[in-house]
Order: C-alpha cells, then structure tokens, then sequence
C-alpha cells in the first residue's frame, strides 16, 4: 500500500485518481504516525517551499518522514515541490531549510533565465545521466509536464538520474538509494508519466 | 527546451460543454465527462475548462437546489480529473480564496482568475502564496479601442479601461504565474489570432502568456507560434466540429519546425 502524504498543500486529488486508474492500492495519508503502516510513500507538492516546511513540521511529518527513509529505508517518492522540499535548503521567498535528505540547493530560475518566462511551464525533455528503476520503460528525450519556479541542484551529480534544459541544465529526477523524485508531474504527463508510478510500485 | 503547447479551451455553461461566440452565443456541444475522455485520447497538452454560467440562481452554495445537471463545478472537476492525466485548469466565477481552495482540492492543477483578480487584487497575492504562483493564471478579456488593447471584465462587459501590458505588469508584481490572453473582438470568428498585441504582451512580461481567440484553421496556429514567443496556443471552437482536429493540428505544427510535443 502505497501512502500519499496531505500536509495541506493540495495536488492530492490527481495523484491518488493515478494510482486508482493504475489498479493500484494508494491512500491518503493524514496523520504522520500512520506513515510507518505503509511500504512506500510519496511526498506531493504544490505551493510555496516556506509554507510546505512550515506545514510539515506542525505536522511532526519532518520527523515521520526521516525515521521512514532512513531508519525503515522504504522507497518514497517526491513529487514537484515533494522533490525540491528533500534537499538542504530553498531560496524561494528568503532561504529556507528543507529536509535535508539529499543534499543539494533549490533556486530561483529568475536569477538565471533571460529570454524565457520565468515559470517553467509545460513539456520538456529528460536526459539520463544516471540509471533509476522508476525509469526503466522510458526513452530518453520523453517528455513531461514541469510547472515550477524554482529547480534543484544536487551536490552529487551521482545522485542525478536526469537532467533537463531550460535556457540552464537542471536536475529534473533524482535517486539516493530508497529516494526518488521527480521535478515533473508524473501524474499530469499522461502514459510516460504513469510508467514511472507503476515501476515506484514494483519496487 | 520546453515546447509550445497547443490549449483547448472547453466552455461550460450550466453544466455543458458549449461553443462561444462573441461571448454572447453559445450552442451547446455536448457531456462534459464524453468531451474530456476524447481528449485524454487525443493526449493533448492541457485542458483550460472555463465556466460561463450566468444564470443568476447558479449558485455553489445551494447545489440542493439543482440536482438534475452537475450541479457544482467541482463535482464536474473530480470527474474530468478521474479520466485525464493531463494539466487541468479551472475558472470562471472564482472570487475567493476558498472557491480556489475547493478547486484544487477536487483536482483542478491551476485556476484561472479573471474579473475576481480585478476586482480584489489581494486574491492574486493571497492564492500565490498558498499554491505557488504556477496555480495562478490570470484570464485576461480585451477589446481593442483606440489602437490600445482595453481590459473587459464581468464576461467582457465591462471596459477596465486600463490596457493589457499595464495589467499583465500589475499582475506579474502581484504573483501570478500565467496570463491567460482572450481577444474578445476575434472570439468565435476564425480570422485569426491578434498577433500584433499578443506579440507585445509576451515582450513585456517575463509570465508565460497563452493566446487565445480567432482560430480559423490549423495555420493560424503556425501563424502565432512563428511571430510570438507564446508559450501555449489556445483555441475552443476550432477543435469541436473537425475529425481528429486535435492530432492534425500538431501534425501541421510540426511539419513547420515549430517545438511542439
């Protein structure tokens, strides 16, 4: 069973219609201490980085997040701000810090983008730089849908499975052993989207 | 690089998919769930769903009293949002905080805001605060008066007076992530799109502006793709009455090296 953690930052909806379309067990997971009941989780995300932290550690969700990848090391997924909210810290409104389960640094595409709009919004491409099994049915160059502001760097470029242009090369997945997470939407980037939710299941 | 998308925009009024023209007549197209699985089909790029209801007693507050159609927009949203994995956009009648809150949370990726942004520009700011700027595009109506591109609201009513680039940079500084363009002058009338001030609405602002209104045929989306930057193409008419036109459309487009998916 495969719990969708809501910290009251919505996006809930599509990611659990998802799973339902796929045929796979999924629920919405509401209080932290029942995250351990599930073997693997997935952090979704829509909103401002600040807000998210802030709701996550009211929450006590830092926490039951932490002793699930580290302690238990189940497989958890994050989702658009759900990736960027695993890194060491946010530039997003003022610096703020993540969760500091992989270590890298979350910017503002306006420090950097010139002819392009600011928001990355739409489909783009990935390019793979390091293999993860949440991949595995895809073609390089398949695209997604991407709708953010803001883009991660890992310090680790192993730690990278894609990689994605927007006037810069960002990283637009991520593994760290147990830990995935994608910049884009699976849920939102139709067939090659659901792949990557129907290998996180197989894992 | 990120590709251009192509938009259809789906019109609902009172519980109906519905054609637009001059924003006064509307005939009626058909179920809304029918429409939204023909397009997961046709996998488009995105979805903008705009209700126009203008029925006075339409009201979300007093759904028990009309049960016979889809009697709130978000029972529509749960529904289309279990078909289509695709980016589903909302709006229409949006004027707080907490019918954004209802959106989201039935499914809805991104509400469109439209005379209620105008209206009370703290929305713009409270909603990007809470779901980021991305969920926030801001529907824009015009009318060109004078040579200047005059912002309408209250369903293309009502002139602003003030023109789209001052509104779109007001906009921008109040966090909002998209700009919806609708020229009202070319809504349902397939002379093609406003280049010339769709043009300039993307030189001066740094948000992805999606264009909309005239659409007569799959060139004139070459058209606005070759002379604007314009992130997404949007049309509504053109899409419901020819065969697979969705698919045809991104062929054309792609046989013109325009980047689309």
């Amino acid at each position: 069973m495969i719990g969708i953690i809501d910290y009251g930052m919505g996006n809930l909806a599509s990611v659990k219609n998802a799973f339902d379309y796929l045929g796979i067990l999924s629920q919405i997971v509401d209080d932290p201490d029942d995250l351990k009941n599930f073997d693997k989780a997935i952090l979704p995300g829509v909103g401002a980085f600040g807000r998210a932290m802030e709701n996550l550690k009211q929450n006590h969700y830092d926490e039951a997040i932490l002793d699930f990848t580290q302690s238990a090391k189940k497989p958890f997924l994050g989702i658009c701000l759900g990736m960027q909210l695993l890194l060491d810290s946010s530039m997003e409104h003022g610096k703020h810090d993540g969760l500091g389960l992989v270590q890298g640094t979350v910017y503002d595409f306006n420090d950097v983008i010139k002819d392009s709009p600011i928001q990355h919004v739409g489909w783009n491409s990935i390019s793979k730089n390091s293999s993860s099994p949440i991949l595995n049915q895809l073609d390089d160059g398949e695209s997604f849908y991407f709708v953010h502001r803001f883009y991660c760097m890992l310090n680790t470029i192993e730690e990278v499975s894609t990689l994605t242009d927007y006037e810069i090369s960002f990283h637009s997945t991520l593994q760290k052993d147990n830990i995935f997470a994608t910049q884009f939407h699976p849920e939102k980037s139709q067939k090659a989207g659901l792949s990557i939710f129907k290998e996180f299941a197989k894992l | 690089m990120v590709k251009t998308r192509l938009i259809p925009v789906l019109y609902i009024k009172n519980g109906l998919i519905v054609r637009s023209e001059d924003f006064v007549n509307h005939k009626i197209i058909g179920n809304i769930i029918n429409e939204a699985e023909r397009y997961n089909q046709w996998n488009v790029d995105e979805l903008i769903y705009i209700d126009i209801s203008r029925d006075d007693s339409y009201d979300l507050r007093r759904d028990d009293l009309k049960v016979d159609s889809y009697n709130s927009i978000d029972e529509v949203i749960k529904r289309i949002s279990k078909v289509c994995f695709m980016p589903l956009a909302f709006g229409g009648k949006i004027r707080t905080l907490e019918e954004i809150d209802t959106r989201i949370k039935n499914g809805a990726d991104k509400v469109t805001l439209n005379t209620g942004a105008f209206l009370n520009r703290s929305l713009i700011k409270e909603a990007s605060k809470k779901y980021g700027s991305q969920c926030i595009i801001i529907s824009i109506d015009y009318k060109v008066v004078d040579k200047d591109p005059i912002v309408f609201i209250e369903n293309g009513t009502k002139s602003t007076g003030i023109t789209i680039f001052d509104w779109i940079k007001e906009c921008e500084q109040l966090g909002a992530g998209e700009i919806f363009l609708n020229s009202i002058d070319r809504d349902g009338k397939a002379n093609g799109y406003d280049v010339e001030n769709i043009k300039k609405a993307v030189q001066s602002t740094k948000l992805p502006v999606i264009a909309c209104g005239g659409a007569g045929d799959f060139y004139d989306f070459v058209d606005l793709a070759e002379e604007t930057n314009v992130s997404a193409i949007a049309a509504g008419n053109i899409f419901h009455f020819t065969e697979a036109s969705y698919p045809r459309a991104k062929k054309l487009l792609k046989k013109n090296k325009i980047n689309v998916r």
